[in-house]
């Protein structure tokens, strides 16, 4: 199983520091870390290896814990411990902070873009989730506050291409948001996690959410529909979402990260325990009760807790990841014979 | 043997949540953990309280027995905390927690994994704040903070 994931390269990201998050830009060209040293390094692939384009330092004052690219490819966001989120506009290998989103009470502790290119989220330990609208002369508005959850919230993602979005939080839960009249509201809350929720990710369809948590497990939902086949009740127009499958008893400690590979459907998990973990689904089995196969483990993928993976979205197989000890790697996946 | 039995005590009430890694651990090497646990203990005792001039150790907030350590793998081990803070207060006994974690994570040689809990029934909320200083990302920001940054500092300075 250790054969699944080659090493391609590793690079020491974040030197002296923890390496927080990374992200592919849509063309998968190009790749942007974050860390404890309140840096964003945007990285591309230089012959072999990766080198770094470009530093961009002077934007927070605290950890730069996640970063996103908006769906054309010329802005990246970044969530700070300073409060802040950044967007930042490209210009060739150059990145200038263009605006600057005020308005959480204090960390800042994820960003996402809608696949439209015109809505943005935030959440933030100060309980909120906030939906942000950006026009076509780059002005960014708060259009909703959202207070769902109960305690501090880990990340925000959106559907791949509805505009539903979706949070994690300390308190256990999942929530699912959608915009009704003028607002926006939470239509759902997915319980079943024994511990904080870290990170979320969709299936390529946006059928199913994983969720990871500090449960140890990682949980796959579906969305149900009304009117559903499967009879699964629904509340008037609202899809319901069930958990249709756990991954327990893989991982020993926290699982920081989850990433549902677009092209090839595999499923990456970060883990406290230095170790990359990808699950395939077995092809036979029902799509409402699924079974998923651990096919790749690779204990010690860095010497630290791995805090993300990351599929790249255009070249299939090719994961990154980044961890506590300020160091990323980059791996070819390859699924084993005879699955 | 007040050692032994104080590990094994705990040791059966955290079999579960650390799913069977702990008996295997446990009974190979004592002697390795003991060691280990000790080398923990040497760096924690020396903490001073946040409130009081005393240590961590003169006010009994940890003892030797409080320190456990498993081997996880090779050359890499568990530590477990369970600290008793002086007064029920929350935010003394995060800030004790915080200050356990920070010294650890720069004084201790080896590889490892911590975690840190108020040991059972000495406080009201004892899970929310073992939630708190358990999670990561919380303690990062929180050593962020300068004036939480300062009062830990403060706490964790080796003595003259």
């Amino acid at each position: 199983m250790k054969d699944s994931l080659i090493l391609l390269a590793r690079v020491p990201a974040h030197p002296d520091s923890r390496c927080w998050f990374l992200a592919w830009n849509p063309t998968g060209t190009l790749l942007a870390s974050c860390g404890g040293d309140r840096s964003i390094r945007i990285w591309g692939k230089e012959g072999d290896g990766w080198v770094c384009k470009s530093v961009l330092a002077e934007g927070h004052q605290r950890t730069v814990r996640k970063v996103a690219w908006s769906p054309c490819g010329n802005y990246l966001a970044s969530a700070s411990f300073d409060a802040t989120t950044c967007i930042w506009k490209k210009n060739q290998d150059d990145f200038e902070c263009v605006t600057t989103l005020e308005g959480h009470e204090n960390e800042v502790k994820s960003v996402a873009w809608a696949p439209s290119g015109s809505l943005l989220a935030t959440c933030s330990r100060d309980k909120s989730v906030w939906v942000w609208e950006v026009d076509e002369e780059d002005e960014y508005e708060c259009v909703s506050v959202l207070n769902s959850h109960t305690q501090d919230v880990k990340h925000v993602i959106w559907h791949p291409s509805q505009e539903l979005l979706a949070s994690a939080s300390y308190d256990d839960t999942v929530k699912l948001y959608r915009e009704e009249e003028d607002d926006w509201v939470c239509y759902a809350t997915l319980e079943g996690h024994e511990s904080t929720v870290w990170s979320l990710s969709f299936d390529p369809s946006g059928q199913r959410l994983a969720s990871c948590s500090d449960d140890r497990t990682v949980r796959i939902w579906r969305q149900y529909l009304p009117g559903n086949e499967q009879g699964v009740v629904c509340n008037g127009s609202d899809p319901t979402w069930k958990c249709i499958c756990t991954l327990s008893g893989f991982h020993s400690r926290t699982v920081y990260d989850v990433s549902w590979c677009h092209l090839t459907g595999a499923l990456a998990t970060a883990c406290g325990d230095d170790a990359i973990r990808v699950f395939e689904e077995d092809p036979s089995s029902d799509p409402q009760q699924p079974s998923f196969s651990l096919t790749a483990h690779l204990p010690q993928a860095h010497s630290q807790d791995v805090n993300c993976v990351a599929w790249n979205p255009k070249e299939p197989g090719l994961l990154a990841s980044c961890s506590d000890d300020g160091e990323m790697a980059f791996w070819k996946y390859q699924r084993p014979e005879g699955l | 043997m007040e050692q032994v039995s104080g590990l094994l005590s705990w040791a059966l009430s955290r079999v579960l949540w650390l799913s069977g890694r702990s008996e295997r651990g446990a009974a190979r090497q004592p002697r390795i953990m003991e060691e280990k646990a000790l080398e923990v203990y040497d760096i924690i005792r020396t903490i001073r309280d946040p409130e009081k001039p005393n240590t961590l150790e003169e006010l009994e907030v940890v003892t030797e027995s409080c320190v456990e350590v498993k081997e996880i793998h090779e050359e890499d081990y568990l530590v477990i905390i369970r600290f008793t803070p002086t007064v029920p207060h929350c935010s003394l006994a995060t800030l004790i927690g915080l200050c356990l974690r920070v010294k650890l994570q720069r004084c201790l040689p080896f590889k490892h994994k911590l975690e840190i809990y108020i040991s059972e029934g000495t406080h009201s909320t004892e899970e929310d704040i073992n939630k708190q200083i358990n999670d990561k990302e919380r303690v990062a920001a929180a050593m962020e903070n300068p004036n939480l940054r300062e009062i830990v500092e403060q706490c964790v300075i080796e003595p003259d």
